[in-house]
């Protein structure tokens, strides 16, 4: 994770575009400002970036879905339950389906787990549209390849 | 028409929290009814699930942006119900 970038995702483990899954994870760091305010002697992953993880993890899957031809942007957070905290240096397994891809936009849901136990979960409405700008498309094919999307998803 | 009315009626009551009574097939759901675009995707999204269709909502809203159509053609609910009469029919006979 680069949080000081919003960069949550490290790495794509799977990517199924018939089954439309994705999983993912993520090294929650061990150190970071964010933690020396959330809390002090109590450090703890907020839960607005755990929605972000999640969400984030439902756009690379529905970029794969959509071969990065349209752009995922969050929609409405539909539900979101913080079972259990996370606390700094923990490894974040995040995984998402999509529940429903309708005209223009697509519902999707995740989950993140560490040690296999689950700590929170989501339903994510998303609108996409056609990249708005050549640098957002550039950017994302660069942020892919850092996290190993795999390329064999966009071929025809 | 009626039932797929009713059914597209409490859709919109449920989701967006508007008095059934005050739905009506001549009802303009961004004029009358003050549904917002994000609002809208939730309806969709329901009435989607609801007559296993896809509403073709970016075709509709860029046939209004082209000046193509309406939005009373899509958004008055009685033409919006009529459009997914259309679909379903579309959807059963192709199947």
């Amino acid at each position: 994770m680069q949080l000081e970038y919003f960069q949550l995702i490290d790495r794509i483990l799977d990517l199924d575009t018939e089954a439309k899954t994705i999983k993912v994870e993520a090294q929650v760091p061990t150190a970071s400002t964010i933690f020396e305010g959330h809390f002090p002697g109590y450090p703890l992953m907020p839960g607005v970036l755990l929605i972000e993880s999640m969400a984030q993890t439902c756009g690379w899957l529905l970029l794969g879905l959509m071969k990065f031809e349209r752009m995922p942007f969050l929609a409405a957070v539909k539900e979101a339950k913080m079972r259990g905290f996370v606390t700094p240096g923990e490894l974040l397994t995040i995984d998402a389906n999509v529940l429903h891809e309708g005209s223009g936009y697509a519902i999707t849901e995740a989950r993140v787990k560490v040690g296999g136990k689950l700590r929170c979960n989501a339903t994510i409405m998303f609108s996409h549209v056609p990249f708005p700008s050549p640098d957002m498309r550039g950017h994302m094919d660069a942020m892919a390849k850092r996290i190993g999307f795999p390329q064999q998803v966009l071929l025809p | 028409m009626s039932s797929t009315f009713d059914q597209v009626a409490t859709i919109i009551a449920e989701t967006c929290d508007i008095p059934r009574d005050t739905i009506t097939p001549d009802s303009h759901a961004i004029d009358d009814l003050g549904i917002d675009s994000l609002d809208f995707l939730d309806i969709a999204f329901a009435i989607d699930k609801a007559f296993g269709i896809k509403l073709p909502l970016e075709k509709w809203t860029q046939e209004v942006n082209d000046g193509k159509a309406t939005t009373e053609q899509y958004f008055v609910l009685k033409n919006l119900c009529a459009r997914i009469d259309e679909l379903v029919a579309a959807k059963t006979a192709g199947s």
